[in-house]
């Protein structure tokens, strides 16, 4: 076991942060094992996983919290708080620092590192890596998860399958959690995997219904057509720096030893595995689909963890991308093309959706891109700072958007025909969702202003103004969708469900979502069972949802506002950076940060406000003067048609380039299997029953009857011979007799006269 | 000596073709008749050989009661009294075969044993004393044996040949 | 005299007697073929008698086999006589109940 610490004395927590994924990985072998057995006594199992990830959260947290003392004693002198003067008068920050002043922590990670197996001459370790990075997707994962699963309690209750959703969720956590603190790229390729498994399963957890089975295999190819481009980046990384490890590899890539176009193919190839995972153009399609799974899943899953984890490995092998794309040159690179083109069409995609979740999801895929828009212009910091405070508000709308079908519309998700006018009904989540709305649209003082537009401030600060103002035109979007969705959902007069209506079973618009599209309310019911079967339930109106559910919402909803608070440039706060951005590192490149200016970020608070109130005010008084565009203006109509249908980019996929390639593929695998392998095994099938038959002819009745029936021949055939010396008659005896005697007497007189 | 080679040599002619009538005649009293004539010669051979109680009772028991006995024996099984169709089986030739091998065997290794040995020119006449000495003396007990068998055979012949 | 031609004189009755016991059909005329058996015995055995300083053993069983002979002729003759109440035949070859 090699164990190399890089640190005199890091914490016990940090030493021991290894210990975090395997506490919530045996937490699902007693949920897959015991978890039926034990039935009421864990709820089915659900309650090891809830103690398995408090337990987690606890030690991330001391992980956390043992970084913080290690960011602030640091290698330097500096202080560990810097406060600055609030103004415009904060100078140009670099990495060093000037006057003293130093951004980011010379706090060096906590490596652990044991050899899991060595062939001939490669050593596969496994271990941890724990940094800034690290300890903040912990937090962040740990967090969350636990949430979810306090939420999963009371929302899948009388499920189906309720021990195995639970064994699902833990699994994840327990995967995600290991690829965080991952010390090299195989480890991170196995917590990646084990992380898109848990996701199959978990989208299509309702598979009899047949869209969701759909949608989880979408979701598992999409994802995976994208990690053919991991492996091939991990690949290309090993053999040109001839290391899994990933300080050793980030090292590498900056000393610029390596040829930077290697390095380039590199970062290209690991990419397309984080487009793929990170739902970027042109592999986001597979990300509104995956809202088929149930509402925890894609409040966990979907929005603020599992799809952080492209984001994540871009800002893990950062020295990679940094070198291969050359950012310090400045030049446009494929990162940031790729996500300013996310971030618009997914922006329009979100404001023609019906679906709660599905404007949700879209949402989340915009702002995955920002992050990637941060982490391609050398916004380091900023990204990361958006990742943790983004799963935060996203985790929170998600479970307030379950909360309102869980209790306000009857299962449906649809926005259009069975929610509206809820806000009274349902205070505690209208108000949740209202700052998770705010922070989202990015309104100061609410986390997603301090986080996204200061990336936007880095992405102009860095050059790159046209990127800026395009994402300034997403930020409108945002708000513009998240404003019609917020009225829609919560504002206007109750429709349909909302308004006492529910649905029988005939009606299925519900198919497809996490409400059971087999739909009988009056049989047994799986996520329905012990309530809401009609009879039992009073009021078939929307109410508020149990404690189990709105505790969780509150929870995140203080949480996000205040996580913005950790980096508030405007108040001089920059907790976050110096604790979690390394610098003067081998591993990190260096970095420099835009200052703040109260100008800029004014325009952005007006633009996302002018954003919110087009989207409450275009659609108020039941969609006033928008209302029938579509009929009457045919540019809109096919600007609407085209948006419905996301681009018809899914009709692309599935039909011109699945079918073009798959077709093809199964109809060769049928022929030869058809023709060729069949053909071999009717031949020797037909060469095995001639061969016997011929067998049969010659051999068995030829040769063998023969044999016996020869000997039998020859035995009554010798017996007619020989009957003849017992005739009977006394004088045939007698000559018989007198004969042998004479022959005999013959052969002695012969052998004694030879004597 | 010239003498009885000469008695020897007729009467062994005689011997031979009779016996030789005997086992190819078609008449059964013929065949009788020529065993008859065999029995005698062998009578006068005996007394050439010395052994003249025995040729006395050569006659007295052969001919005298064993061919009465055939005779009567041939009589009773309604015999056909002169010629007859077939009195050989089919065995002839293997019976002939036989013969002739036994025959040659017999001669080759009696040829080949004695040569020309010769018989003592004057041996020791024994007296019938002596011959009943023996009888009664040293084999008794073969005597006994031959008492029983013809007081056997005798009970047997008359319990068989009962009608009843 | 040669001891040889009394043998050989007794040889060829045997085969002769041999022949007609073998080739014969009538019971009574193989019986007598058995009696020219018999006595070519005989004058086997008192040839040897002679030659040997004339034993009386030769002369002691040639009685004997004569006695023998007529206790074997009776009883044969009783049997072939029972033969023929029963089967109404002495040929030899027609008395087999064998079939085949």
């Amino acid at each position: 076991m090699l164990a190399s610490a890089t640190a005199e004395s890091a914490g016990w927590f940090l030493e021991h942060a290894w210990i975090i994924p395997i506490v919530p990985a045996v937490g699902f072998l007693f949920e897959l094992f015991l978890g039926k057995r034990t039935g009421k006594l864990s709820n089915h199992g659900a309650y090891f996983g809830v103690a398995a990830l408090f337990v987690a959260l606890v030690l991330s947290c001391g992980a956390a919290l043992n970084w913080i003392d290690r960011a602030d004693a640091g290698h330097g002198d500096h202080s560990a708080l810097v406060v600055s003067g609030a103004g415009e008068s904060l100078p140009v920050l670099s990495a060093e620092g000037e006057g003293g002043h130093s951004v980011g922590t010379t706090a060096t990670p906590v490596i652990k590192q044991w050899t899991w197996w060595s062939n001939g001459g490669t050593t596969f370790s496994i271990g941890q890596h724990v940094d800034g990075l690290a300890v903040v997707l912990l937090v962040v994962v740990s967090f969350i998860s636990f949430f979810v699963h306090l939420y999963s309690l009371e929302y899948v209750r009388g499920d189906r399958r309720f021990t195995h959703f639970f064994a699902a969720l833990t699994l994840f956590t327990a995967s995600m959690l290991n690829m965080v603190i991952a010390e090299n790229t195989l480890q991170l390729l196995l917590g990646w995997e084990l992380m898109g498994l848990c996701s199959f399963m978990l989208i299509g957890h309702w598979w009899e219904e047949e869209p969701n089975a759909r949608a989880a295999l979408k979701a598992f190819f999409t994802t995976r057509t994208g990690d053919v481009g991991l492996l091939v980046g991990i690949c290309i990384l090993y053999f040109s720096t001839g290391t899994f490890s990933i300080k050793d590899t980030n090292e590498v890539a900056l000393a610029g030893t390596i040829d930077s176009r290697v390095l380039m193919w590199a970062a290209i190839a690991l990419f397309v595995g984080c487009i793929g995972k990170s739902g970027q153009f042109p592999l986001h399609t597979w990300l509104p689909d995956a809202m088929a799974g149930p509402t925890p899943v894609s409040s966990l899953l979907h929005s603020s963890t599992m799809v952080v984890a492209g984001v994540y490995l871009v800002a893990r092998l950062y020295g990679v991308f940094y070198q291969g794309f050359d950012m310090a040159g400045g030049g446009v690179n494929l990162i940031l093309v790729i996500s300013v083109i996310t971030i618009l069409i997914s922006g329009l995609l979100a404001c023609v959706q019906t679906d709660i979740k599905k404007v949700l999801a879209y949402s989340t895929v915009g702002q995955l891109a920002y992050m990637m828009l941060g982490l391609g212009a050398g916004a380091w910091t900023m990204a990361v700072f958006h990742i943790f405070t983004h799963a935060f508000f996203k985790a929170l709308l998600f479970l307030c958007a379950g909360s309102v079908a869980h209790s306000g519309s009857h299962h449906s998700f649809d926005m259009k025909k069975d929610m509206g006018g809820l806000w009274r009904k349902m205070p505690i989540t209208f108000w949740t969702w209202m700052l998770g709305t705010v922070s989202l649209c990015g309104i100061i003082p609410f986390a997603g202003f301090f986080s996204k537009d200061e990336i936007l401030a880095n992405v102009g600060y860095q050059g790159y103004e046209l990127f800026m103002w395009l994402g300034l035109l997403g930020a409108f979007f945002t708000a513009a969708y998240m404003g019609r969705a917020t009225y829609l959902t919560f504002l206007g007069s109750p429709r349909g469900a909302a308004a006492g209506e529910h649905h029988e079973e005939a009606h299925d618009p519900h198919a497809g979502h996490d409400a059971h599209a087999a739909h009988d309310s009056h049989a047994a019911h799986d996520s329905h069972g012990a309530h809401d079967s009609h009879g039992a339930h009073d009021s078939h109106g929307p109410h508020e949802s149990p404690a189990l559910i709105t505790v969780p919402l509150v929870v995140l909803a203080v949480v996000s506002v205040a996580s913005g608070f950790l980096n508030a440039l405007p108040f001089g706060l920059e907790y976050f950076t110096n604790w979690f951005e390394p610098a003067s590192q081998e591993y990190f490149p260096k970095l420099s940060h835009a200052p703040f200016h109260w100008s800029e970020a004014l325009i952005s608070v007006a633009i996302a406000l002018a954003g919110l109130l087009v989207g409450l005010g275009l659609f108020a008084k039941d969609f006033g003067p928008l209302k029938g565009l579509t009929k009457r203006f045919a540019p809109a109509r096919w600007g609407h048609t085209f948006l419905v249908n996301k681009y018809y980019l899914d009709a692309l996929y599935e039909q011109v380039v699945v079918r073009a390639l798959a077709h093809p593929i199964a109809r060769a695998a049928y022929w030869v299997n058809q023709r060729v392998i069949d053909q071999i095994v009717n031949t020797a099938g037909r060469i095995s029953a001639g061969l016997g038959r011929w067998v049969y002819r010659w051999i068995d009745q030829g040769v063998v009857d023969g044999v016996v029936n020869g000997a039998g021949m020859t035995a009554s055939g010798s017996g007619e011979g020989l009957k003849g010396i017992q005739s009977g008659k006394v004088q045939q005896y007698g000559a018989l007799l007198f004969g042998a005697a004479s022959v005999a007497a013959i052969v002695l007189v012969v052998y004694i006269r030879a004597k | 000596m010239v003498a009885q080679n000469i008695a020897f040599g007729i009467i062994a002619a005689i011997m031979v073709i009779a016996a030789i009538r005997v086992v190819t005649t078609r008449n059964i009293v013929h065949a009788a008749l020529w065993l008859v004539l065999v029995l005698a010669g062998a009578s006068a051979q005996y007394i050439l050989l010395a052994a003249e109680f025995l040729a006395a009772t050569q006659i007295l028991v052969y001919v005298g009661a064993i061919m009465v006995l055939f005779l009567f024996g041939t009589m009773l099984t309604r015999a056909q009294i002169g010629r007859e169709g077939n009195l050989d089986n089919r065995s002839r030739v293997p019976a002939v075969l036989v013969a002739l091998v036994l025959a040659g065997l017999l001669g080759f290794v009696l040829i080949d044993g004695f040569r020309r040995e010769k018989l003592p020119e004057d041996p020791v006449v024994r007296t019938t004393q002596e011959l009943s000495d023996s009888i009664f003396g040293v084999y008794a007990i073969p005597f006994w044996a031959l008492s029983v068998v013809l007081t056997a055979a005798v009970i047997g012949a008359i319990v068989l040949a009962r009608k009843d | 005299m040669l001891i040889n031609q009394f043998l050989l004189l007794g040889a060829v009755l045997f085969c002769i007697g041999v022949y007609g016991v073998i080739a014969r059909r009538n019971a009574v005329l193989v019986l007598m073929s058995i009696e020219l058996i018999l006595n070519s015995v005989n004058i086997n055995l008192l040839a040897f008698a002679l030659r040997n300083g004339a034993d009386i053993a030769g002369h002691t069983f040639a009685l004997y086999v004569i006695a023998v002979a007529a206790a074997e002729v009776g009883v044969g003759l009783a049997i072939v006589l029972l033969i023929y109440r029963n089967r109404r035949s002495i040929a030899l070859d027609e008395l087999s109940t064998m079939k085949g």
